[in-house]
């Protein structure tokens, strides 16, 4: 392994003395207090919260309605307009996940199945809610666009088995989605 | 000076050098190589590693150069006017007159001051094009395809495909999903008519049952009406297939293989020794594919040993030990059970003990058995045969894994000799102990439930439940063959080692711990091997013929340690074809 010497920032006399970072990490904090106080803080009016600043009342209050477009909350599995499953157990979520959060078991679809032609289907798909990052690579790195990270972020159990997210609950989470790439179209 | 100069000039030739030995110079991007005269470009290349992508070339199959993925550019020297001396460079070469067209690798073979380009602007455009044409008509589903991650398609079109498809019409329809065998399945649209399957079936299992029908982009890979591609070796074609057109119905949508870790070990249905790639993931096996050896199996295995493992990790296995209390048995645990043993065994005299061992157990549990009985003082040891018709190919008529191991670890030529006399012992209310390892004697060594219930006292170690374990006293759980670490030697006299890939469900142990521990137990002193190794030593040591190795020191193509005139069919013919020149071997 090669070793990589780091050269340590030069410090100013002025740095060098912890009192002056100290000042001045207390004068943020105090404008932001007093701001607070005057309910003229970030967010204030936009959160509609307790007038003291930013604090949300939560449960009665949550971000739902505040969510970006970006925000990644738990992942999901999706049926399409036709209501195929879109997930086809290619098992490169499971592969690329860092936690390792994500089991599949694949399955065969039987040949008298509408769309026996997409032939595998996963036969179990958990995922262990403790261990998600919420990353995002699975829905990245997914082939079929089946994979979602939805905005659902209140995810709670009283076991660690109640905290494993099996197929019917990823689906039930999923719902459809609409607009999606129609790979295994009539032309297939 | 009697040699005029030019012949003083001509014998220092490197072609004369070079043909003086058989060879010829090929100088292959750039450097110089001599490779013997009829190799084929594309093995000269993989000799000097060189990279030449392909699909349909198999070095133990006829070439039959229809896949075009392996142009290259050659150059041949210029032909010289009449009279004229040829011009060499520094070094004795002539020049190479590049050829504007790419020829394939694989049919072609090398001559004398040949030049082989594979890197060149042509060459590289000529592949992109190669890779272009069989993508037009591939469906791409690789999400579902069994063959993703280890694909030549996959693989190529990374180093050698453009990306984006040009082909605007509709790609052609063929059969999906088509069990063309009991073991195998068939996805035309996948097939890029490489015709490996077909060639293998046809040379090397012999049984041409598989072909080409319709023409151009309709070409389809069928077999023949009304016969199924249920061939013993059928398996091997699906090896063979470089994309995913042939799957084994046995693995097919069981794990992607990019989460399986490949152990090498060898295969034990039979005396060849196959050498064979485990493929697991965490505790399971999900596949096993045969392993190159040129001196056992060649690139083949038969699908009935390549299947025989799913009883493994079956309903079963036993996985902790089981001591008869009345007519049930219950579990015990292994202190117990050892406890159990000693005073049962040492109350019966020496000459009314017998044990049988198995033909499937290694060399080191050979040797401890072998110590068990000397410490015992019984003469009674003998193991199971199991004989059956050879196939002609790869399968022996002795499906024991270790037949000739057990004749040099027991010192005896015939390990099987005293089952007979042990059987009708038993019989006769002669032998009151029995110890049996790793063998189903209802099943496969002619004893009936009656001849069992004689015995005042009956010990199995086996892998699972079975008839012989119903009536025993105690029963051991022992280790299957990917679970284990150890030497065999196949019948042609080459020592092998198997690797564990999986590790032991339950309570079960390595056979060599179990016999240690009886020994221990039985004894009351240990036999001083704290390790698998330590007893090859022991075997180094006592056994001429593996004198001077050690277990890890076996390669993974093993060591040929004694000559016992034993000859592998397929290798016969395999061989005769490589010196006949029709495949390269």
């Amino acid at each position: 392994m090669a070793v990589v010497k780091l050269q340590r920032p030069k410090l100013a006399p002025g740095e060098q003395i912890y009192l002056t970072a100290l000042l001045k990490g207390f004068f943020l904090t105090m404008t932001h207090a007093v701001k607070s106080l005057l309910g003229k803080s970030m967010g204030a009016k936009e959160l509609a919260s307790s007038g003291l600043g930013v604090t949300m009342q939560y449960p009665e209050q949550t971000w739902d309605s505040h969510l970006p477009e970006y925000y990644r909350g738990a992942p999901a599995l999706v049926t399409d307009e036709q209501g195929r499953e879109r997930c086809v157990s290619c098992q490169l979520c499971e592969f690329i996940c860092p936690p390792k959060a994500i089991r599949i078991v694949p399955g065969e679809i039987p040949s008298d199945d509408p769309w026996a032609k997409v032939e595998k289907r996963p036969a179990e798909f958990d995922i262990d809610m403790i261990r998600c990052i919420y990353c995002g690579m699975c829905e990245e790195v997914c082939p079929e666009q089946a994979i979602f990270l939805r905005k659902d972020y209140v995810i709670t159990g009283l076991s660690r088995k109640e905290m494993v997210h099996h197929k019917d609950k990823l689906y039930q989470i999923g719902g459809i989605r609409t607009g999606l790439v129609n790979k295994w179209n009539e032309l297939k | 000076m009697s040699d005029t100069p030019s012949a003083t000039l001509e014998m220092k030739q490197p072609k004369d050098l070079a043909a003086a030995i058989g060879m010829v110079n090929v100088q292959i991007n750039g450097v110089w190589h001599q490779f013997r005269k009829g190799t084929r470009m594309i093995e000269a290349c993989r000799q000097v590693g060189v990279a030449v992508p392909h699909y349909c070339y198999h070095p133990k199959l006829t070439p039959s150069g229809n896949c075009r993925m392996c142009l290259v550019q050659i150059g041949t020297p210029p032909r010289p006017a009449p009279g004229q001396e040829p011009q060499r460079d520094a070094l004795g070469y002539e020049p190479i007159i590049w050829s504007p067209r790419a020829v394939i690798a694989c049919a072609n073979t090398v001559s004398e001051n040949m030049g082989i380009c594979t890197t060149s602007e042509l060459v590289e455009s000529c592949q992109a094009g190669v890779m272009e044409f069989l993508l037009i008509n591939h469906p791409l589903d690789c999400p579902i395809c069994d063959q993703a991650g280890e694909c030549r398609l996959q693989e190529n079109s990374i180093g050698h495909g453009r990306g984006v498809s040009r082909f605007a019409d509709m790609k052609v329809k063929k059969p999906k999903n088509v069990a063309i065998g009991p073991r195998v399945r068939l996805d035309d649209e996948r097939c890029i008519m490489c015709s490996r399957c077909i060639r293998f079936m046809d040379e090397v299992a012999g049984d041409p049952v598989l072909g080409f029908t319709q023409r151009g982009t309709h070409t389809t890979l069928t077999v023949y009406p009304g016969r199924l591609l249920d061939s013993n070796y059928s398996l091997n074609t699906v090896d063979l297939c470089p994309v995913g057109a042939l799957t084994a119905s046995d693995f097919r949508f069981q794990m992607r293989v990019w989460f399986l870790k490949e152990t090498p070990s060898i295969d034990v249905n039979c005396g060849t020794g196959t050498n064979i790639t485990l493929w697991t993931r965490e505790n399971t096996i999900h596949r096993i594919t045969p392993r190159r050896n040129n001196d056992v199996n060649s690139d083949w295995m038969p699908d009935s040993h390549r299947l025989n493992f799913h009883h493994i990790d079956g309903a079963t296995r036993l996985t902790e030990p089981l001591a008869k209390a009345g007519t049930q048995h219950r579990p015990a645990t292994w202190s117990e059970a050892l406890q159990i043993i000693a005073p049962q065994l040492k109350a019966i005299a020496p000459e009314q003990t017998a044990i049988i061992g198995s033909g499937r157990m290694t060399n080191e549990e050979l040797l401890l058995t072998r110590l068990l009985a000397s410490k015992l003082g019984t003469p009674h040891l003998a193991l199971v045969p199991r004989f059956a018709e050879p196939d002609g190919l790869l399968i022996a008529a002795d499906r024991n894994p270790n037949t000739t191991g057990a004749k040099l670890v027991l010192a005896t030529e015939d390990p099987y000799a005293g089952l007979d006399a042990i059987r009708s012992a038993v019989r006769s209310g002669e032998i009151s102990a029995l110890i049996v390892f790793g063998e189903d004697l209802i099943t496969d060594a002619g004893f009936t439930a009656a001849d069992l219930a004689k015995p005042t006292y009956l010990l199995q170690t086996h892998l699972l439940a079975n008839p012989t374990a119903t009536a025993a006293h105690l029963v051991l759980p022992a280790a299957a063959f990917s679970e284990k670490r150890g030497s065999m030697v196949n019948l042609s006299g080459r020592l092998q080692r198997l690797n564990p890939a999986t590790s032991k469900p339950g309570q079960a142990r390595d056979d060599w711990q179990i016999l240690a521990d009886l020994i221990l137990a039985i004894t009351g002193e240990t036999c001083g091997f704290s390790q698998i190794e330590d007893v090859f030593s022991e075997l180094a040591a006592t056994i001429p013929a593996f004198s001077g190795l050690s277990l890890e020191n076996i390669s993974s193509v093993g060591i040929p340690v004694i000559d016992t005139g034993y000859q592998i069919p397929l290798l016969v013919t395999e061989r005769a074809r490589i010196a006949a020149g029709i495949v390269n071997g």
